[in-house]
């Protein structure tokens, strides 16, 4: 082990929700816990011990989690108050002191499937909107790609590590839960998908469909949409630049409605 | 082209989403099924790179051949080599696709794809994106999947969890069982193709670098409806993770590649911060016996080093079991451009910052190079396979394939660093042609032309399997036998085995299945029930483990990451074969078997990587360029 292992008990209480349509409830655990260990770890604990503090028999607390090192995005959750992932959550960090409680909750802006799951279908169906894709023409052979220079590499490299985890929507005022799936388009589609938006227009094959990505982004639901909180940037666990790439989309619509009112389309 | 055909991939990693690709490309529809929303897949987590010739590296010497030497000699020669040899050669062709699929591999001054160094090479021909290569090849292809989603050529059904193959009565795969693990509503599929693309099973060894969703189950249940696994035994140990209470971090061989150094202090359980402990006083252990190859000799060599360091000698720091991955003589901001995204994942679980403090690692469970038996058409010389052939990484079911990691074709005994990427990628794009021509040509009645009752009976079978899991009322909770799992499967089957411990971990692997008909779930509901999905899958990873298990108590020798201290030595004449598992129904246990290896174009030689004292005379001399390691930028 890299730390030392002395276990000391924490308290974690846990917002829990049977089914979609709830009703919510809390429960408390108390979970022996060792220097260094993070959230999956407990949650992982409870679910070979599941008792809650007044000895009640419950059953294992259910939540996303895939690759536990903070690269996949699936265990995003609420832990005291702040969105991320559970399993780079350190308790340590989070509950330092003795008697300190451990909060878990589900997203919010994301209709709940059980306890900490949640269905983030919306967050994928925005980059279909905004056609998150190089148009290549078929998977044959026809030779490398477009030259890059360094440092436009690391600028798409940036954008490219969004793991589409949420917390950016969860953390944003404008951006909403909607449980009618034909009001997702004209809803605010929030930083994740603009910044996508600028990655595939920054390549020089995927700015052919840059046009389709800045009509999607203009009217209700787009950019102007953004009331500038600037809360996004702030929880992305990636850094992602995403108030810039807002910035940057903003200002290509600015003139791609120049031209289009030009031109007469 | 019978254009009402259908195929349904399983898994939506690397290996599912290329296969995806290829089949919807040819015109024919894709039911893409994954347990997880397909980006998050386990090959996020793979970080170094992609192994391909290269313009540079071809200049020094490397070609497309030694690319397919190097990773045959990196399996110890247990690998088919006709396969291995068209992988390498399309090596080059991947790379490009990938780039123009917009993947942001690192550029060079002029804008050139930038290389690094990787095990088992003394070449640069790793490609990579960062320290998070393996994501962002996902990424490219989830978005081109994406496109074809637009188009109804791909529909997926992610959340649902693939719970058996419908065989038909002429013993050809017809199509599958699954069940929504959110709404817990099980069902069958048509397909005139499966293809498993559902990876390894490191979750079986408790902690390791996997997922949570590598459990092998997907593997295990072929394997019980009739389907062989091949070369369970094979688990490759990465010599190089970060412990921690939940699962073993990766820490990238390109740290190793890009300049990292493992040592440990020579003193034992010296008590001295790494930075106050001289050169001198400091033992570089792989340098000094591997001159040749030094920090970057393959991962089973490095991980049985390491392992020999800390508990044969007890040399590891502090007295533990660790020794240092030194960065912290390189300059920060080559650090930080060559490798972010694992220095990132350090300083966020370790709490140090690897740049200031070398870091702590031990070895994890990482790869299974074991999988599910597949087929191929080699060409007439053996150089390379058939392009097309419908037999393509074909299972012993007909229209059952098996591509990428739970494919146990390519690595051999000990898989070659960034060589697993290309395998998926490889499988998808290759073998995915293959399973056109079979949805095209094959000659049986169409799956949707068949009775209903071939796909009812399956259905009742599961139905009936979570019926019993969750009116179950024993004590044993499933959470428990899997830990305990882990850890008998991590302490008899991993590192160094031998006759003993390898019969008692069977023993417990076998009382851990008594116990398993004796569950009790905490949670009984009917949505979204993890616990149920858990202990059905625990069911499947005990009698896979089985597998592994009886695979290395009869491979009586030593060959890449199966290290046996009874048998230390490689047993050509007897072991140079395949294991291959069946499973008896009568018995519910494997029936085992060894089958040839094919070995025309490279003959088997010893396996030192120049270790000092047992350099063979004239081996390796054309992997021996001093220049290419350092040529390149």
């Amino acid at each position: 082990m890299v730390a030392d292992t002395s276990i000391r008990t924490v308290r974690f209480r846990i917002r829990r929700q049977d089914a979609p349509d709830g009703p919510p409830r809390w429960e408390l655990f108390d979970v022996p816990v060792a220097t260094g260990a993070n959230v999956i770890s407990c949650l992982q604990w409870i679910a070979a011990n599941p008792t809650t503090v007044d000895g009640k028999k419950t059953t294992p607390i259910i939540f996303d989690a895939g690759c536990l090192e903070e690269v996949c995005g699936a265990c995003t959750m609420v832990i005291n108050g702040k969105v991320r992932q559970s399993c780079s959550c350190l308790v340590d960090a989070y509950a330092p002191h003795d008697g300190n409680i451990l909060t878990l909750e589900p997203m919010t802006k994301f209709p709940v499937v059980r306890d900490l799951m949640v269905d983030r279908a919306r967050l994928f169906s925005s980059l279909t909107q905004i056609k998150a894709w190089i148009p290549i023409d078929g998977t044959y052979d026809l030779g490398p790609g477009p030259q890059d220079t360094p440092m436009g590499q690391q600028v798409r490299y940036k954008l490219s590590e969004c793991m589409s985890c949420g917390c950016c929507l969860e953390a944003c005022p404008q951006y909403n839960i909607e449980h009618d799936e034909s009001k997702w388009e004209t809803a605010f589609i929030g930083a994740h998908a603009i910044s996508q938006a600028r990655l595939f227009n920054d390549h020089s094959t995927g700015k052919v469909l840059s046009d389709d990505r800045l009509e999607a982004l203009m009217g209700k639901g787009g950019v102007s949409d953004c009331g500038n909180a600037q809360n996004c940037v702030e929880v992305c666990p990636k850094d992602i630049p995403l108030t810039e790439s807002i910035a940057a989309i903003g200002r290509a619509i600015t003139v791609h409605s120049i031209k289009r009112f030009f031109s007469g389309t | 082209m019978p254009q009402n055909r259908r195929v349904i991939v399983v898994g939506g990693g690397l290996a599912g989403l290329a296969a995806s690709l290829r089949v919807a490309e040819a015109g024919f529809v894709v039911d893409l099924f994954s347990l997880v929303p397909v980006k998050r897949s386990h090959s996020v987590c793979a970080q170094g790179g992609i192994n391909a010739c290269n313009e540079v590296a071809r200049q020094q010497g490397y070609s497309e051949y030694e690319h397919f030497d190097e990773t045959i000699y990196g399996g110890d020669f247990l690998a088919h080599q006709p396969p291995v040899y068209e992988m390498a050669h399309w090596a080059p062709r991947i790379i490009d696709l990938l780039d123009r699929m917009g993947v942001p591999f690192n550029r060079t001054a002029e804008g050139q794809r930038d290389l690094r160094l990787f095990g088992g090479s003394l070449y640069k021909r790793t490609h990579f994106a960062g320290a998070t290569t393996g994501q962002q090849l996902l990424y490219a292809l989830d978005e081109q999947v994406r496109r074809w989603e637009t188009e109804d050529k791909v529909n997926k059904y992610e959340y649902w969890e693939f719970l058996a193959p419908v065989i038909d009565n002429n013993g050809s795969c017809k199509g599958i069982v699954a069940q929504d693990v959110r709404t817990m509503q099980i069902r069958a599929f048509r397909a005139d193709a499966v293809v498993m693309c559902t990876g390894g099973c490191g979750m079986i060894f408790g902690k390791s670098t996997n997922s949570v969703m590598c459990t092998g189950a997907a593997a295990s249940r072929c394997y019980q409806a009739g389907a062989w696994y091949a070369n369970g035994e094979f688990i490759q140990v990465h010599p190089t993770a970060i412990p921690g209470a939940d699962k073993l971090r990766l820490m990238s061989e390109s740290a190793r590649g890009e300049g990292g150094r493992l040592w440990v202090p020579r003193t034992k359980a010296d008590k001295r911060k790494p930075g106050d402990i001289p050169e001198a006083e400091r033992l570089y252990f792989l340098e000094e016996k591997y001159p040749k190859y030094g920090n970057i000799v393959p991962r089973d060599i490095a991980t049985r080093e390491i392992f020999d360091i800390c508990v044969n000698q007890g040399l590891g720091v502090g007295g533990g079991n660790m020794v240092y991955l030194d960065l912290t003589h390189m300059g920060r901001e080559y650090l930080e451009m060559k490798l972010g995204g694992i220095l990132e994942i350090y300083r966020k679980f370790a709490g140090e910052d690897p740049i200031e403090v070398p870091m702590k690692i031990f070895p994890g469970v990482h790869y299974t190079m074991g999988g599910l038996w597949t087929q191929y058409t080699p060409k007439d010389d053996l150089h390379g396979i058939e392009s097309g052939a419908p037999n393509s990484m074909m299972t012993n079911i007909n229209g059952l394939f098996a591509f990428g990691e739970v494919n146990y074709q390519y690595h051999g005994a000990n898989r070659l660093g960034a060589n697993a990427l290309l395998s998926c990628i490889f499988d998808g794009l290759f073998c995915g042609a293959g399973v056109n021509s079979y949805v095209s040509s094959h000659l049986y009645e169409s799956a949707t032309d068949l009775d209903q009752r071939i796909f009812d009976e399956p259905v009742a079978i599961e139905q009936a399997k979570i019926d019993r899991l969750v009116s179950a009322s024993g004590d044993e909770n499933p959470y428990q036998i899997g830990i305990e799992l882990g850890v008998v499967m991590t302490k008899g089957n991993t590192v160094v085995k031998s006759a003993v411990p390898l019969e008692e971990a069977l023993n417990n692997v076998q009382s851990l299945q008594e116990r398993y008909t004796n569950l009790g779930l905490a949670d009984t509901a009917m949505w979204t029930n993890q616990n149920l999905a858990y202990a059905r899958a625990l069911g499947d990873m005990l009698k896979l483990a089985e597998v592994l298990v009886q695979g290395s108590i009869n491979r009586k020798e030593s060959r890449g990451a199966h290290y046996r201290t009874d048998y230390p030595k490689r047993n050509d004449d007897d072991y140079l074969k395949t294991t291959v598992a069946s499973f008896d129904i009568d018995s519910q246990r494997p029936q085992m078997r060894f089958e040839a290896v094919e070995i025309g174009l490279v003959p088997p030689r010893e396996r030192t990587y120049g270790m000092v004292q047992q350099e063979n005379k004239g081996e390796d001399q054309k992997a021996s360029n001093p220049n290419a390691a350092t040529a390149t930028s």
